[in-house]
């Protein structure tokens, strides 16, 4: 039986022997794959160079977080959430302390609110320069870009060991209020870092932007329709990169985020170019959050007064909290049954829930798309598998 | 032109390239371990003893009331409360532990431990060089290991340490009055005294 | 967006079903509604298609388990004692749970609306755990009922692919539910303490321990 598509006919040519047999090519992809961002395994059927078929295999890194939150106590769940998605330990904090906060009737003080928004926004610019970083070298660009956006990440990783003491596990959020508040100094070097962020993205901008090669492997690749982009549930960059306008910082206005005039940019194409590109706008809509942030941080109390850390029991209830978080929308759903454990923590991950058209993507594409394609998506496989 | 895009990249890649001769912010990487970055002063790592005075078994500030090992997210403290009482560094009977362990393979080094201790007893230091071959004789710290001294917690944390050091001379004062009020009154025992001292710092954590 | 609209909304248009309100006693005062399951696939089709704020997508979907639990209450009556009425306290048992619940949060991309919970609840915990799948109407569920099923087996009927997605094929048990038993071969461990601790020396010998 021939399985050949009509492109690779094409290509062996109408009197060209199959020298396959015509039988189509498993193969699977990871877990132990460095383009796979982690323990992340594919299983692909491939016919040629095209893949004809493509299922996700998950699990490699599964601890299940959720059940180890079911022991722990209200705080102690805290620092789990850092490990999550460990590049972004802080938003984390933040989406996890919202579901508490919305749980239990907190108020947050003005101050950390500002904090949480500086802190929250360094995060998103680290997350999206190192994903491009990574993304460019998926596509063979090994090591210069990558690199380039990790002496960037690197000083933002400053500005967070200098603040919350660690550099990626940070720890740092508390339900009403932050952990600690900045030490002397430290409000002006971030201004430093922020101020010197968009000099990065020109630079990074001039030296890819029009590069044909990145042109070439990423337009018109992995497309995603605005419609099915929402019935798959994508959120965050990647919906955005589809035409979705829905961007939680606008529609939830969680915290103050009212406050600050930003933009949402939007894709239209849906492709892998358009969820790079929309990465770098992202980036610079984020520096003039920032920007506007540090202006305005006004002083006061960090933490709410009222508010018990240790020993935190929440009246019986539950609540769903989402942020906007660099991957998409994340969100904690909580169940309390007035005990000191909650009786049920759920994490939407955005990672996991923005790899269901996965197969959808690739279907038809290269083998080597596969890797540009997966890496657009941007997957932390501490959030994916939990 | 096609290639116009990756010339203009590569100027880019040539730019920093030489650019880095000239320019620090464009040199960013240290030869680790010759040349070492400076210590940033929020850095935490792994929790330490603090200890009063010359002496750490003697000046040991942890009473074990075995919060922190409740706590613990990884439960990577084990604590073995004492039967008899000591005197601490002021001079009141206290319980002591009698084993405190910490297993820092498993420690996250989230300092859940730090933030609940009511004594300012257990603190996050900034060792990091610890690897080593041997997975319990290396990684898992006992009481003595752990002890460092409040001259070297000062060091590394001095902001901080600051404000701990003020706080507890305040409350020690305090402490001090009260037990002297109390002595005029009547002749009261000196560790109740003590005892609602921690309570009151209980209740403000 | 107002629930008890939705509510009404869905019973003039879903002809049989069951709605009820699940009321949420926190300070979210995030409601929700329970729908049987029986209907849950058409109630669900006509929140994406028909309702007047049409749910196009479905951000969470999870689930709970709810072991029967026995509640004791005091309840005061009147009882004739010895010729003599009197107020007696009596205990009353009543049994609550038994069941397994998936839990949807729907939102509107389109209107900016939401959330709609709605919830699902399988007869028992045994055999009647057959849900309704909702992927055919949201393609984000997949993912999410597959992890269901995985660590709670909730069995969706109508589900593309219901595969284990976390655990590995041929792992047996249903790892979130509550009676689940943890395996106690822990490696050794020398900060063990409490319950670990104990648990350990009952599965290991005393030379083990060592």
């Amino acid at each position: 039986m021939s399985v050949l598509t009509d492109t690779t006919a094409d290509l062996l040519g109408s009197g060209a022997e199959d020298r396959s047999g015509g039988q189509l090519l498993e193969i699977s992809m990871g877990p132990q794959h460095p383009s796979t961002h982690g323990v992340f395994r594919m299983d692909v059927t491939l016919d040629g160079e095209k893949v004809v078929k493509l299922k996700p295999v998950f699990g490699y890194l599964h601890r299940n977080h959720e059940k180890i939150a079911e022991k722990e106590s209200y705080l102690g769940c805290m620092p789990y959430t850092d490990r999550l998605d460990y590049f972004c330990s802080i938003t984390n904090n933040w989406a996890y302390a919202l579901a508490v906060e919305s749980l239990a009737g907190i108020k947050v003080p003005e101050r950390a609110e500002y904090l949480r928004v500086i802190t929250g926004e360094l995060t998103r610019l680290q997350n999206h320069a190192s994903l491009v970083g990574f993304l460019m070298q998926d596509m063979g660009a090994s090591g210069t870009p990558l690199m380039y956006a990790f002496r960037e990440r690197e000083k933002i990783l400053d500005l967070f060991e200098a603040l919350t003491g660690a550099r990626m596990m940070c720890n740092y959020m508390r339900f009403g209020g932050c952990r600690v508040d900045a030490p002397a100094g430290w409000m002006q070097q971030a201004q430093k870092v922020v101020d010197a962020f968009p000099r990065f993205l020109d630079e990074f901008e001039r030296m890819l932007v029009s590069n044909e090669i990145l042109m070439a492997r990423t337009q018109g690749v992995g497309v995603v329709t605005t419609a099915q982009a929402v019935n798959a549930g994508f959120s965050g960059p990647m919906a955005r990169a589809s035409g979705v306008n829905y961007d939680l910082r606008k529609v939830d206005k969680y915290g103050i985020y009212e406050r600050f005039a930003f933009r949402v940019p939007l894709g239209d194409h849906g492709d892998v170019y358009d969820r790079y590109m929309l990465r770098v706008l992202e980036m610079r809509e984020s520096v003039e959050i920032l920007k506007q942030a540090m202006r305005d941080i006004p002083a006061g109390p960090i933490m709410d007064p009222g508010t018990k850390i240790r020993g935190f029991r929440p009246k019986a209830g539950e609540a769903y909290g989402r942020i906007e978080a660099p991957k998409g929308e994340l969100g904690f759903y909580l169940v309390s049954d007035g005990s000191g454990n909650p009786y049920r923590f759920r994490v939407r991950p955005p990672s996991l829930i923005n790899l269901t058209l996965l197969e959808d993507m690739c279907i038809g594409q290269n083998v080597a798309d596969i890797v540009i394609i997966l890496g657009s998506v941007d997957i932390v496989l501490g959030e994916v598998d939990r | 032109m096609l290639g116009e895009g990756i010339l203009k990249g590569l100027t880019e890649t040539a730019r920093n390239f030489f650019g880095s001769y000239v320019d620090d912010e464009r040199l960013t990487t240290v030869q680790y371990p010759e040349e070492r970055l400076e210590q940033i002063e929020a850095t935490r790592d792994f929790p330490f003893l603090v200890y009063d005075g010359e002496d750490w078994e003697k000046g040991m500030r942890c009473v074990s009331c075995q919060i922190c090992e409740k706590e613990c997210p990884p439960k990577c403290i084990s604590i073995e409360k004492s039967k008899d009482k000591k005197p601490d560094a002021t001079g009141k009977a206290q319980f002591y532990p009698a084993k405190f362990d910490i297993d820092i393979s498993v420690c996250m080094s989230c300092q859940i431990c730090v933030e609940v201790c009511p004594f300012d007893a257990i603190k996050m230091d900034v060792v990091y060089e610890l690897s080593t071959e041997d997975r319990f004789g290396g990684l898992l710290l006992n009481k003595e290991q752990l002890s460092k001294s409040n001259e070297y917690y000062n060091k590394i944390h001095p902001t901080e340490a600051g404000a701990v050091d003020a706080a507890l001379a305040a409350e020690r004062e305090k402490a001090r009055q009260a037990a002297a009020a109390k002595a005029a009154e009547a002749k009261p025992a000196a560790t109740a005294v003590v005892g609602a001292a921690a309570v009151e710092r209980d209740g403000t954590k | 967006m107002n629930l008890e609209t939705v509510k009404q909304e869905i019973e003039a248009n879903v002809p049989g079903c069951a709605v009820d309100m699940v009321l949420n006693g926190s300070p979210s005062a995030q409601h929700s509604l329970l729908v049987d399951a029986a209907h849950g696939f058409a109630v669900a089709q006509f929140l994406r298609d028909g309702a007047a704020v049409r749910m196009d997508y479905c951000s969470n979907v999870t689930g709970i388990d709810w072991p029967v639990k026995e509640i004791s209450t005091k309840v005061k009556t009147k009882k004739m004692v010895d010729g003599v009425e009197k107020d007696v306290d009596e205990v009353v048992k009543t049994q609550s749970g038994g069941y397994l619940e998936v839990v949807y949060h729907l939102y509107s991309v389109a209107e900016r609306e939401g959330p709609v919970i709605v919830r699902m609840r399988t007869e028992d915990r045994a055999a009647g755990v057959h849900l309704p799948s909702l992927t055919p109407l949201w393609r984000s569920a997949e993912y999410q009922e597959r992890e269901v099923f995985d660590l709670y087996g909730v069995m969706f009927d109508g589900h593309p692919d219901l595969r284990r997605l976390l655990m590995w094929e041929g792992f047996e048990d249903f790892p979130m539910r509550r009676d689940y038993v943890d395996p106690d071969d822990y490696e050794y461990e020398p900060t063990a303490h409490d319950e670990v601790l104990q648990r350990t020396r009952e599965h290991w010998s005393a030379e083990d321990c060592k």
